[in-house]
C-alpha cells in the first residue's frame, strides 16, 4: 500500500486532486495514449496542460463544473452525479451512468 | 569519485562506484536486448539512468509534464491485507480520496476469477454501490490463475505431476481442458461485473501459468469484447517471457511460448485490450542498476510500438522494484521515474 502512495507522489497525475481521473477515462474508454488524452481533456476543460495537473487550479475548476473534488462541501457532486457531468463534458458514454439512466427511465 | 548507495534486487543495501553502476546498466540492457531481439537503451538513456542512481536525494520524481495515470492490481485488498478494518467500498474510497488514485479497482480478497465465480452475486452489489459513490473509472479485477484448475484445487490432472513422468500428451490435454474452464469463468465474471456498472475488467498477472493461460485470457477478452464492445479491458502480465508450459499452443497463428512484452502487446491489441501492462521480474541476486536497465529495455520496446496506453507493472519484484514486502522509497521512486520517462509510459 505504501507503494501506491509513493507512485502517486513520484509519477502520478493526482487523481481527483487534479484531472488524473479524467485523463484515465480517456485512456480506458478511447485507448488514447497519455499525450493525446491529456490534450483532449485540457481542451475540453479550456485549460493548459500545466493546469491539468495543478491541484489549486483543478480544485476550483472541479467545483465550478461540479464534477467532484476531494474536499467535501455541501451540495457538491460526490459520485454518480459527477459522472453524469463528466460523460457530457468529455463526450463519453460511462457504463454506470447508462445503467443508472435505464433504471430511472424504467421507473417513470 | 566516491561510492553511491543503491540496492540488490532483493532490496538489501549495497554501495557501487560510478564504473560499477555504468557497467551494470550496460550489461542489463545488453542482456534484455539479446534475449528479446530488441534495441538496447541508447547512451542517452543509460546516462539518464546513471544520473537517477547517482542522485543524492532519497526520493526522485518525474519532471512536470511527464506525470502519468495510475492503475492497480487488487486495489482494495491491499488495505484489507494491511489489517486495516475497512470494507471493500471504504478501501476504494480511501484510494480515491486519500491516495491520489487516477483509476479504481474492486477486487475480492481471493483475487482470481475461479473463486469469484461462486460469490459473484455478492460482488455485484458492492460494484453497484461503489459506482454510485466514486468518480474515477472503476474496474473489476482478478487473476486468470489457471493453476487453480489443476488437481488437487481443480478438476484437471496436474501438468506439474504429469510432465516429470514423461506424460507430455496428457499434460497438454490437461492444459487444454483447463483453458475451457478458465475462459468460462472469466467471461462469466467479466459479464456480471460489467452489467453491474464496471467501466472495465482487469486481467492481472496474465500468463502466470504459462502459454495456455495467456491463450485462455486472450480468448476470454475476445469473447467479452464481442459481447460488450464498449467494455474497457486492462491486461497486466505476469512476466517478461511467456513460459511454454504447453509449448505449442498458438493464438490465431502466433505461437505464445517465448513471447516478450513487445510481442505480447500486439496480441493484446488484436483482441481489443485498452491498457496493457508489461511485467519484468526482478533478479534478486543482481543489482538494481542491472535490473532497471533490463526492465526499461523491454518496457520501452513495447511502448515504442504500442497504439494503446501502456501501464507498466511496477510492484514488489517487478519493473525494477525490489522483491520485498516493504519496497524502500529510494528504490521505488527511481524505478517509477526511470520507467515513466525512458519508456514514455502512459501509466503505472
Amino acid at each position: 500500500m505504501g507503494m501506491h502512495a509513493a507512485h502517486a507522489l513520484v509519477s502520478g497525475m493526482g487523481g481527483m486532486r487534479t484531472a488524473g481521473d479524467l485523463v484515465a477515462r480517456m485512456q480506458y474508454s478511447k485507448k488514447m495514449r497519455k499525450d493525446e488524452a491529456k490534450k483532449y481533456v485540457a481542451d475540453k476543460l479550456g485549460i493548459s496542460l500545466e493546469e491539468l495537473v495543478d491541484p489549486v487550479t483543478m480544485n476550483e475548476l472541479r467545483e465550478d463544473l461540479d464534477i467532484g473534488r476531494i474536499n467535501e462541501a455541501p451540495g457538491v457532486a460526490k459520485g454518480i452525479d459527477a459522472k453524469f457531468r463528466i460523460a457530457k463534458l468529455l463526450d463519453l458514454k460511462i457504463n454506470s451512468v447508462e445503467i443508472f439512466k435505464e433504471k430511472i427511465e424504467k421507473g417513470f | 569519485m566516491g561510492k553511491f548507495k543503491t540496492r540488490m534486487g532483493d532490496g538489501f543495501m549495497i554501495e557501487m562506484s560510478e564504473a560499477e553502476i555504468r557497467q551494470d546498466l550496460e550489461d542489463g540492457t545488453k542482456d534484455a536486448a539479446e534475449r528479446a531481439n530488441v534495441d538496447p537503451l541508447s547512451q542517452d538513456d543509460l546516462d539518464f539512468l546513471f544520473d537517477i542512481f547517482a542522485s543524492p536525494y532519497r526520493i526522485v520524481g518525474v519532471e512536470p509534464g511527464n506525470e502519468c495515470c495510475l492503475s492497480y492490481d487488487s486495489m482494495n485488498t491491499k488495505i484489507q491485507r494491511a489489517q486495516i478494518a475497512t470494507s471493500q467500498l471504504q478501501s476504494i474510497q480511501i484510494m480515491e480520496r486519500a491516495l491520489g488514485a487516477d483509476s479504481l479497482e474492486l477486487a475480492h480478497i481471493d483475487y482470481s476469477y475461479k473463486p469469484v465465480k461462486p460469490i459473484v452475486t455478492f460482488e455485484k452489489p458492492v460494484m453497484e454501490q461503489a459506482q454510485l459513490l466514486t468518480i474515477p473509472p472503476l474496474l473489476y479485477g482478478a487473476m486468470p490463475n489457471m493453476g487453480l484448475y489443476s488437481q488437487p484445487d481443480g478438476p484437471c490432472p496436474n501438468p506439474a505431476d504429469l510432465i516429470p513422468k514423461g506424460k507430455l500428451a496428457e499434460a497438454i490435454e490437461s492444459y487444454e481442458a483447463a483453458i475451457e474452464y478458465a475462459v468460462d469463468d472469466m467471461v462469466y465474471v467479466g459479464s456480471e461485473m460489467y452489467e453491474s456498472g464496471a467501466d472495465g475488467i482487469n486481467f492481472d498477472t496474465t500468463g502466470a501459468a504459462g502459454d495456455a493461460e495467456f491463450f485462455a485470457t486472450l480468448t476470454a477478452i475476445k469473447k467479452l469484447k464481442k459481447k460488450f464492445p464498449d467494455m474497457a479491458i486492462q491486461m497486466g502480465m505476469a512476466a517478461e517471457f511467456v513460459l511454454g508450459m504447453h509449448g505449442s499452443i498458438e493464438f490465431e497463428g502466433t505461437r505464445l511460448a517465448g513471447l516478450y512484452p513487445h510481442q505480447q502487446l500486439k496480441l493484446a491489441e488484436s483482441v481489443g485490450v485498452s491498457v496493457f501492462g508489461p511485467a519484468v521480474n526482478i533478479v534478486t541476486n543482481m543489482t538494481l542498476p542491472w535490473n532497471m536497465a533490463r526492465s526499461c529495455t523491454w518496457t520501452k520496446a513495447a511502448s515504442d510500438v504500442s497504439s494503446i496506453p501502456i501501464h507498466a507493472c511496477l510492484g514488489m519484484g517487478v519493473g525494477g522494484v525490489p522483491l520485498n514486502l516493504t519496497p524502500p522509497i529510494d528504490a521505488l521512486s527511481r524505478a517509477s521515474k526511470a520507467h515513466v520517462e525512458i519508456c514514455n509510459l502512459d501509466g503505472l
